[in-house]
């Protein structure tokens, strides 16, 4: 199979590689996909009183485009409101990362994940 | 440094894939092609063209049959290993179908015996596929657990090409022999690599394919027992060729590449076998100290240069991703939205994931020392490189049992 340039520079150098504590309040962690599937993505988002999310770290169990599309989502996230952030489109992520008909599923997952993470902070607050 | 390594290309560790085409081999083939070589019909009866053929034919002929310790009229010529199983398994259940419609099998042939089956099956055939052991292996005793009344041919393989495992079949031949059932082995994976006489063992039937073992693509051998006698019904039919088994225009110089190749595979076996066996253990004892990497199949029931290994946690094509300096396959197909994990790792009953992380490794005739430890070297990397993405290590490491937790199911 032949991955895009993107894809292999956020498979090589991938960006925001880490974990947050998902106990703290300000955190939301999105934990999406499952193994039996072969890709597993977990996202974290640390947002701040404006709702601005400052931080943001991923890990991924997945293919090369899974794990692209993740390193991706977390530099694009960052900076952005959460319902911006909640707002990012799959197929923005597929077009960046020139993902090819059968790796669609790996931005769809990453799609799920963000709306996971920011779901799960919204809940943290009571919201 | 490596060959590979100096000329910038991958390290091919692929060998249950294909194998390149021994030099002698290919030397011989040359030799059977143009107007100065042996080109000529080896059917033709007229002329000396035609005699040095069919005499470069039956050379080869002779020297199949002696890798195999059969006799040469045993030895029919085919396409390769997929029609040589065709042949077999639809010749024997369309010959013999008023004595009975059932076959035996198991899970982790190759394709060409399992779609061959689900062919009869639609044909109004019974098969029963067997359920290999955790370690791979199809028993002589579940062979005899499954024969009934109006089983006709087990096809069970020798060596498995994905896993590598080596079933009994000389044990297997016993019970199908006793109970007067047929017993057809696709040995593509195991001629040339481990010891096979037909003299001594109860096969009827048995696949071989050249390009497993140092010789060109496009050409096979079926051989087919003469005491007793096995009856095929033909599935090409034409001048009846091969005594009327496989039609079709002898290919001199594919045939001449396929009995070179069974020459020097018979006089370097024993030798070749040992130094692959101890790459394969060296391989294994350098990454062995990797947490949570294991062995698919066997251990001691194996080829000497293969080794499907499991790297818990991290996922197959992105390791293949990693390991680019490798030509090397994976036990997942992730081309489709479903990935689809391997049926063999599956029926050994591994759970998906870790049929996800499995590489499979073989090596052959060409690979050296250097290639292993630069193979060695380069997982280790990965495999590293990987866990730390893996939020699956992170919750191995903190203790979390994986299978307790609801995943999102896509
Ligand atoms: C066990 C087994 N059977 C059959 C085949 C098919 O052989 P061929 O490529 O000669 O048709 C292969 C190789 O792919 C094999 O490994």
């Amino acid at each position: 199979m032949a991955y895009s340039e993107k894809v292999i520079d956020h498979y090589e150098n991938p960006r925001n590689v880490g974990k947050l504590d998902a106990d703290s309040d300000n955190v939301g962690t999105g934990m999406v996909g499952a193994p039996a599937c072969g890709d597993v993505m977990r996202l974290q988002i640390q947002v701040n009183d404006e709702g601005v999310i400052e931080d943001a770290k991923f890990k991924t169990y997945g293919c090369g485009s899974a794990i692209a599309s993740s390193s991706l989502l977390t530099e694009w996230v960052k900076g952005k409101k959460l319902d911006e952030a909640a707002a990012i489109k799959n197929t923005e992520i597929a077009q960046e990362l020139a993902l090819p008909p059968v790796k669609i599923h790996c931005s769809v997952l990453a799609e799920d994940a963000i709306k996971a993470a920011v779901k799960n902070f919204r809940e943290k607050r009571g919201e | 440094m490596g060959k590979a390594e100096v000329l910038n290309v991958p390290v091919y560790l692929d060998y249950l894939s294909t194998t390149p085409v021994d030099p002698r081999v290919a030397e011989a083939m040359i030799q059977c092609l143009s107007m100065d070589g042996v080109f000529g019909n080896p059917a033709s009866r007229s002329h000396q063209y035609g005699w040095k053929a069919e005499e470069a034919t039956e050379n080869a002929r002779g020297q199949v049959a002696e890798l195999l310790n059969a006799d040469p009229r045993e030895i029919v010529w085919t396409s390769g290993a997929t029609e040589s199983d065709n042949l077999a398994i639809k010749g024997v259940a369309h010959f013999y179908q008023r004595k009975g419609k059932h076959i035996i099998t198991s899970k982790i042939e190759h394709k060409a015996v399992l779609d061959t089956c689900r062919q009869l099956e639609r044909e109004g055939y019974e098969v029963t596929y067997l359920e290999p052991n955790s370690d791979g292996l199809t028993t002589p005793e579940m062979i005899s657990d499954a024969i009934r009344e109006d089983t006709t041919l087990v096809s069970v393989m020798h060596a498995n090409n994905e896993i590598g495992v080596v079933n009994d079949i000389a044990g297997i031949g016993e019970v199908c022999r006793a109970r007067g059932v047929i017993y057809h082995v696709d040995a593509a994976q195991s001629t040339g690599k481990l010891p096979l006489d037909m003299d001594a063992m109860k096969v009827d039937l048995l696949s071989i394919s050249a390009h497993k073992m140092y010789g060109p693509k496009g050409i096979g051998a079926l051989y087919v027992r003469r005491k007793p006698r096995v009856r095929l019904e033909a599935q090409m039919h034409g001048g009846g060729h091969e005594r009327g088994m496989r039609s079709g225009t002898l290919a001199t110089h594919q045939i001449v590449g396929l009995g070179e190749a069974a020459r020097i595979a018979n006089e370097e076996m024993q030798v070749e076998g040992e130094r692959l066996k101890a790459l394969r253990q060296h391989f294994w004892s350098s990454i062995n100290d990797i947490p949570e990497v294991h062995i698919n199949g066997s251990r001691d029931h194996r080829l000497p240069g293969a080794l499907n290994v499991s790297f818990a946690f991290v996922e197959g094509e992105s390791l293949l991703m990693s390991l680019k300096d490798l030509a090397i396959s994976s036990g997942s197909a992730c081309t489709s939205a479903s990935l689809e994990p391997s049926y063999v790792l599956r029926a050994l009953g591994l759970n998906d994931e870790m049929a996800h992380s499995s590489l499979r490794f073989s090596f052959g005739r060409f690979t050296t020392q250097d290639d292993v430890d630069q193979a060695a070297k380069s997982v280790r990397h990965a495999v590293e490189k990987l866990r730390e993405l893996s939020p699956l290590w992170d919750m191995y490491q903190d203790g979390i049992d994986l299978d307790t937790i609801e995943w999102s199911a896509h």
